[in-house]
């Protein structure tokens, strides 16, 4: 057997399960995404249709808001905890990755632990001004909630970024006359830039799909999980479930292509 | 040159430093720096001297007690992005994101020079670097030798009082090693700033230093220039960290060191009974037997081009090392006799 063919037959078991368990699938839910009544034209639905369109909106800006603000956050924790030696500091690492495990539903929970009709915000603010706050079945708890999923995701690789950081750079750049704010602008977040672009990529397709903590939040709100799931068990409406299934992935890869293509100088020139 | 006469004059006094963890790694020292002088610190690994650099960039504080005057002023409490002082790192830390411009030129953009006097600036040093054509490549583009050069120009681009290297040669090969080390002692005395430069390698030291500050366990064992350093260590730890050196302790009778191979006049009349001397192997003349106030055995000969080392052994308790003329012939297993001038003979104290 040739070098070439031998490696032929290896790929052939991994070309069948791509086959069987991913190919065919996707296919078919871009077929049945077809199907309906409207056709072809299903798809555009999810633009067309008011309702749809609103869905589609309010899950991107939320998963963007999100990764925006996990990126912020996790960038000042992760530098913090990389670069300083305290006591407790294990236990707050360990503290901040430990929702990892957590699924979606029980985010939910706390935050309607922390915001909810009962929660520990509503009493605070019911003593304080007379007036509960609960924003826990709002786009607000329901931003909580991911920003509660997402920080661990990112935490991790940041920190293991920070510690990659040539200390000498920094120390370059203050020799040159460069003040703190300086420094970071021009070094240490040029030099995290492949870090932000790989957690956040995560961060928001996350966002995008998260359906455990949107099940149990999002009542005075839609997100595009939620929609899928309700048109498929509730109105058994397969096509438009597949077609929005399909516009979901279709739009986040997007997403990410631009945000690449656009941090992709940054990336590259941080080699 | 427009850059000359930047030099400030540098005292560090007191200085000592002890980490966090309870380690000492700089002895309390005192050191003087004439304005546009060079000054080498050197040592072996951990002993100190970059500790000492660092203290005099701003980077580590020194113990309480100790100050840094630059001109005078202390500047003790001032932050290294004050002190305008040039640096250039081992790793050379270049800035990835940047092109090779930008990175001579980002001292100047962060003091709000403008664009032009920056681009003439930049290219006034690009030209004094050799690294004209490189202006817009990436750092990961360059050799180390290239990124050596852009670490200098971004350093001296700023006009610092004061220019520190540490190690800026140790992380390239030899051979460019050895051409860089030529190229930037012309640089150094054409820019006449005042250096500070710390090395393990005293073939550097002696070539670029106006004085040498040799540094052991985190202590200065002697300051001196190249010759004193060379010529007169103060004991035998310097004597044999810069240089060969062959270390001969013996017992002293009249003035002569009474050896298997003979007696050797050291010059001096010794208080004691025993003496420890140092002789460097070129100052050892390779004499017919029975000539010579030492006789030995040739234990080995290794033809290095421009000489020859010989290991002599009978002559002393330990094995000689001389080094020959590449001219003479000689083999293992010749009877030489050897002579040793008496001012070629430095004494040392006693270890113990």
């Amino acid at each position: 057997m040739s070098q070439k063919s031998f490696v032929w037959v290896c790929l052939l078991p991994l070309a069948v399960v791509t086959t069987a368990f991913f190919l065919l699938p996707m296919a078919r839910l871009v077929v049945v995404g077809a199907e309906g009544e409207h056709g072809l034209a299903g798809y555009l639905a999810i633009l067309v249709e008011p309702r749809y369109r609103a869905t589609l909106i309010n899950t991107v800006i939320l998963a963007a808001a999100t990764t925006v603000v996990t990126l912020m956050v996790a960038t000042i924790a992760g530098m913090f905890l990389q670069r300083h030696r305290f006591p407790g500091r294990a236990v707050l690492i360990a503290m901040l990755t430990f929702p990892l495990a957590f699924p979606g539903v029980v985010v939910g929970f706390m935050i309607i632990l922390l915001a909810g009709r009962q929660g520990l915000l509503g009493d605070l603010s019911g003593r304080l001004f007379g007036e509960k706050i609960v924003l826990a079945y709002s786009i607000y708890g329901l931003f909580l909630g991911y920003l509660y999923f997402s920080i661990p995701r990112v935490i991790l690789t940041i920190m293991a970024a920070v510690q990659k950081l040539d200390v000498g750079l920094e120390e370059a750049a203050r020799s040159l006359g460069a003040s703190p704010w300086a420094v970071q602008r021009d070094v240490v977040l040029p030099a995290l830039a492949p870090a932000f672009v790989a957690s956040g990529a995560i961060a928001f397709a996350t966002a995008m799909g998260a359906f455990g903590t949107a099940f149990t939040l999002a009542t005075n709100i839609d997100v595009l999980p939620m929609l899928i799931y309700t048109e498929f068990t509730l109105s058994a409406n397969f096509a438009t479930s597949a077609a929005l299934s399909v516009g979901l992935g279709l739009i986040t890869w997007l997403i990410l292509a631009l945000a690449r293509s656009f941090s992709g100088s940054a990336v590259a020139a941080a080699g | 040159m427009s850059t000359a006469g930047h030099g400030a004059a540098v005292r560090i006094e007191a200085c000592g430093k002890t980490f966090a963890d309870g380690t000492r790694a700089l002895d309390p020292a005192t050191l003087d720096i004439a304005r546009g002088e060079t000054l080498v610190l050197l040592g072996p690994s951990g002993c100190g001297k970059t500790t000492m650099l660092r203290i005099i960039a701003g980077l580590e504080l020194p113990d309480p007690g100790g100050r840094v005057l630059f001109d005078g002023k202390d500047v003790t409490a001032v932050a290294i992005e004050r002190r305008n002082v040039g640096m250039v790192f081992q790793s050379y830390a270049l800035f990835p994101n940047m092109t090779v411009a930008d990175n001579i030129g980002y001292g100047l953009k962060i003091r709000g020079i403008a664009r032009e006097e920056r681009a003439a600036r930049v290219a006034e040093l690009v030209a004094l670097t050799n690294i004209t054509g490189l202006e817009n490549r990436r750092i990961d583009q360059l050799s180390g030798g290239q990124r050596q050069r852009v670490a200098l120009a971004r350093a001296v681009a700023i006009r610092p009082g004061i220019l520190l290297l540490d190690e800026p040669l140790t992380a390239l090969d030899a051979a460019l090693r050895d051409r860089l080390r030529g190229e930037l002692n012309r640089l150094l005395r054409a820019l006449g700033i005042t250096t500070i430069y710390v090395t393990h390698d005293q073939a550097e030291a002696m070539e670029l230093g106006d004085r040498i500050v040799v540094m052991r366990k985190g202590a200065i064992a002697q300051i001196g220039t190249p010759r004193e350093i060379y010529f007169e260590p103060k004991d035998r730890f310097v004597a044999e960290f810069v240089g060969a050196a062959n270390i001969i302790e013996a017992p002293v009778d009249k003035g002569e060191l009474v050896l298997p191979g003979g007696r050797l006049s050291i010059g001096v009349e010794s208080t004691t009974a025993n003496a420890t001397v140092m002789t460097r192997p070129e100052t050892i003349r390779v004499v017919e037997p029975g000539a010579g106030s030492l006789a030995g055995i040739i234990d080995s000969v290794s033809f290095i081009g421009d000489r020859q080392r010989l290991v002599v052994s009978g002559a002393s308790s330990k094995p000689l090392n001389v080094d020959a003329p590449n001219t003479i012939q000689v083999k293992a297993g010749d009877r030489i006799g050897l002579s040793i001038a008496p001012e070629a003979i430095r004494l040392l104290p006693s270890e113990d």
